[in-house]
């Protein structure tokens, strides 16, 4: 994954509470090797009707959208199956932002882990966010890790809050399984005194 | 755990901090993990492993069965067409084989739904941390265990190293009273909970259910509810482990035995909650006046009694909820006002890690008995593991199944999201036993509605959905 610093993008508005990660990577994807595209499968069911057309009726589809690197939707985002191949379709097609006023448990871990910075803010300030986006389709929306702000091309900006080291994951490109391996006598001595 | 709140303790605190290796300078905490079940969804994170050049720190601690991909028609891996999907099977026995990780293979009774293998294998126990690459994975805190989903990194860091980086979720009690009426049970309980809080109610919290209406519960019943945990949000479901979780255990191939059972029991039995332990948030139902519950929409949340009526996006407090009512009722081919007892089905599925386990197949073999499938109906009964099935043809259900018209399938996941291939139809409306009523989750177009086993029964007897109460009065 490629660190994180700032990014100056066109969201995507995806005015639905509870969507799920079956609509971001539908089930029949997920037998595919991670070498694929998964960009390509991304809203998939959404983006292209049953014959394989896309569906002009879908944000995505849209010119002023198409270009879109962040994605904005209100109360638990991308809830339901464990998959990080919904993290992977999001990112391999180019979103490296969800703003959400809440995900789900998992997809948030498997985001941390894949380099997809997820920003929490208050369910009115991303209603109203979404409500700019809908109104000016294309509108950037500007993302300062370090500073912890996301702001709207008005002037609006809002101060998020993130995991200090989640932080240092996103902007180093660190690598959690490394760091862990070097722990790996901590938890053999752990083993050694664990009776189950 | 600091020392200073130790005399009053949850569940959860109790169980993480039995596993509790070390703390990271952000406060996270490094888990050890008992048990880590794999399924051949798993294929992602083997690979992970193998391109980092890694081998299982502890193999013994995993166990592995093919569930998503394989077919229900058939035991003969080499019988599916896809080969994408045929190599997702084989995978997991090339991977499990490669890695010394104990293996249930098509060939073996024991294959089936990971999170009914678990428990019944008796691989999932009291005071245990378990993970597994699938977000029902909570189904296993039933037993008293801390189980939850993990995503495909998630489970290439386990098996390299045991141990799982957790911050420590906020504690949700649920708290049932009252006594379940008649022809009600574990799955109508789940859904007025997930109804009732909303399908983000428990984000970020791990829910342990109590009280008087979950102590009454069966093993397979609190194994229902632990399941929908994720439906609500939830981290993780768990339930203190008492007298019902000992005797389901007790004999079980993987539990302890002789003198090291009742030590076990003996720690088991000082999981539970302390009386004073301190939750984030309570919640309480009381279950007395429920009734048989269905869903409409395209969450579990859109949950309603069987004689409610189809809601009106109008009465929708925001215009986004309302929006996205209408949006359901639109994919849903409904319309506002219309009776949910009566809307005929096309497909009706008896199965999964949510109701695939004996309890359920005998509660719906009580309502099909001497009955027969509804002509306009495909019904299909898919136990959770070679070993229910077993057992529910050495008690005969299977004939009642086939007598009545039902198809009596192999064990996997099956039509509950289709990956192996078993579909529900565009626009086909299905009565499920499964856990989401995604759009598109049992096939692209599929209308699902989810509801217990007993209730799938009747719907497919009358080929529409029904109360299944009037039918158990009648008898057999």
């Amino acid at each position: 994954m490629e660190p994180f610093v700032h990014l100056d993008a066109v969201a995507l508005p995806i005015a639905q509470p509870n969507f799920d990660t079956d609509q971001i990577l539908p089930a029949r994807y997920l037998q595919k090797p991670r070498s694929d595209d998964f960009g390509n499968y991304l809203f998939r069911d959404l983006r292209y009707r049953a014959d394989g057309t896309p569906n002009y009726a879908f944000a995505l589809n849209s010119p002023a959208y198409r270009s879109a690197r962040i994605v904005v939707a209100p109360e638990n985002f991308a809830c339901g199956s464990s998959r990080e191949h919904a993290v992977w379709a999001l990112y391999d097609y180019g979103v490296r932002v969800v703003i959400a006023a809440s995900v789900g448990d998992i997809f948030a871990s498997n985001a941390g882990k894949n380099g997809l910075l997820i920003i929490l803010l208050p369910a009115s300030q991303v209603a109203e966010m979404i409500g700019k986006l809908e109104a000016q389709p294309g509108l950037h929306v500007s993302v300062d890790l370090e500073a912890q702000t996301v702001a709207t091309p008005d002037g609006v900006s809002h101060r998020f809050e993130i995991d200090a080291y989640q932080k240092r994951c996103l902007m180093e490109g660190l690598d959690e399984l490394g760091y862990t391996l070097t722990q790996l006598d901590r938890i053999e001595a752990f083993e050694r005194n664990y009776a189950y | 755990m600091n020392a200073t709140n130790r005399a009053s303790r949850t569940l959860l605190d109790k169980v993480w901090h039995e596993h509790h290796v070390l703390t990271r300078e952000d406060g996270q905490s490094l888990l050890y993990v008992d048990s880590h079940f794999l399924q051949d969804g798993s294929a992602p994170a083997f690979e992970m492993l193998r391109q980092r050049g890694l081998k299982a720190h502890a193999p013994q601690r995993g166990f592995a069965t093919p569930d998503h991909y394989v077919p229900t028609s058939s035991r003969d891996l080499e019988s599916i067409a896809d080969p994408e999907k045929r190599a997702m099977a084989n995978a997991l026995r090339d991977d499990s084989k490669s890695l010394g990780i104990t293996f249930f293979g098509l060939d073996d009774i024991r294959q089936g739904i990971v999170h009914v293998v678990g428990p019944e294998q008796g691989l999932s126990r009291p005071g245990m941390l378990i993970v597994c690459g699938d977000s029902h994975t909570s189904t296993h805190g039933a037993l008293g265990a801390l189980a939850f989903g993990i995503g495909a990194t998630e489970v290439a860091h386990v098996l390299a190293t045991q141990t799982l980086w957790q911050r420590k979720p906020k504690a949700l009690r649920i708290v049932l009273d009252g006594q379940l009426p008649a022809g009600v049970g574990a799955k109508d309980v789940i859904l007025a909970i997930i109804a009732k809080i909303g399908a983000g109610g428990a984000t970020g919290h791990v829910i342990e259910y109590a009280g008087p209406a979950i102590t009454a519960l069966s093993m397979e019943g609190r194994l229902t509810v632990c399941n929908m945990s994720i439906e609500a949000g939830g981290r993780a479901g768990m339930i203190a482990p008492d007298d019902t979780t000992f005797n389901y255990l007790a004999g079980r191939p993987f539990a302890p035995t002789g003198a090291q059972w009742d030590r076990e029991v003996a720690r088991w039995r000082a999981l539970a909650s302390d009386p004073d332990a301190p939750f984030d948030k309570r919640v309480s139902l009381d279950v007395s006046q429920l009734t048989p519950m269905v869903t409409w929409g395209n969450s579990p949340e859109d949950a309603l009694a069987i004689d409610a009526r189809v809601p009106d996006p109008a009465t929708a407090p925001t215009g986004e909820r309302r929006a996205a009512m209408q949006r359901s009722l639109d994919y849903m081919g409904l319309t506002p006002g219309m009776p949910l007892d009566g809307l005929k089905i096309d497909r009706a599925f008896i199965g999964s890690c949510t109701n695939g386990r004996i309890e359920d197949l005998k509660s719906a073999a009580a309502v099909v008995k001497g009955r027969k499938v509804a002509a306009s109906v495909e019904a299909w009964v898919v136990p959770g593991s070679g070993l229910v099935k077993q057992e529910a043809e050495a008690l005969g259900l299977d004939r009642i199944f086939k007598d009545a018209g039902f198809q009596w399938r192999e064990a996997g996941c099956s039509m509950c999201l289709g990956t192996n291939g078993d579909t529900v139809a565009p626009g086909r409306r299905s009565a499920s036993t499964t856990n989401r009523n995604f759009v598109g989750r049992q096939g692209p177009g599929s209308r699902t509605h989810l509801m217990s086993p007993a209730m799938v029964a009747a719907a497919a007897l009358n080929g529409h959905l029904v109360d299944v109460r009037p039918m158990l009065a009648e008898g057999i």
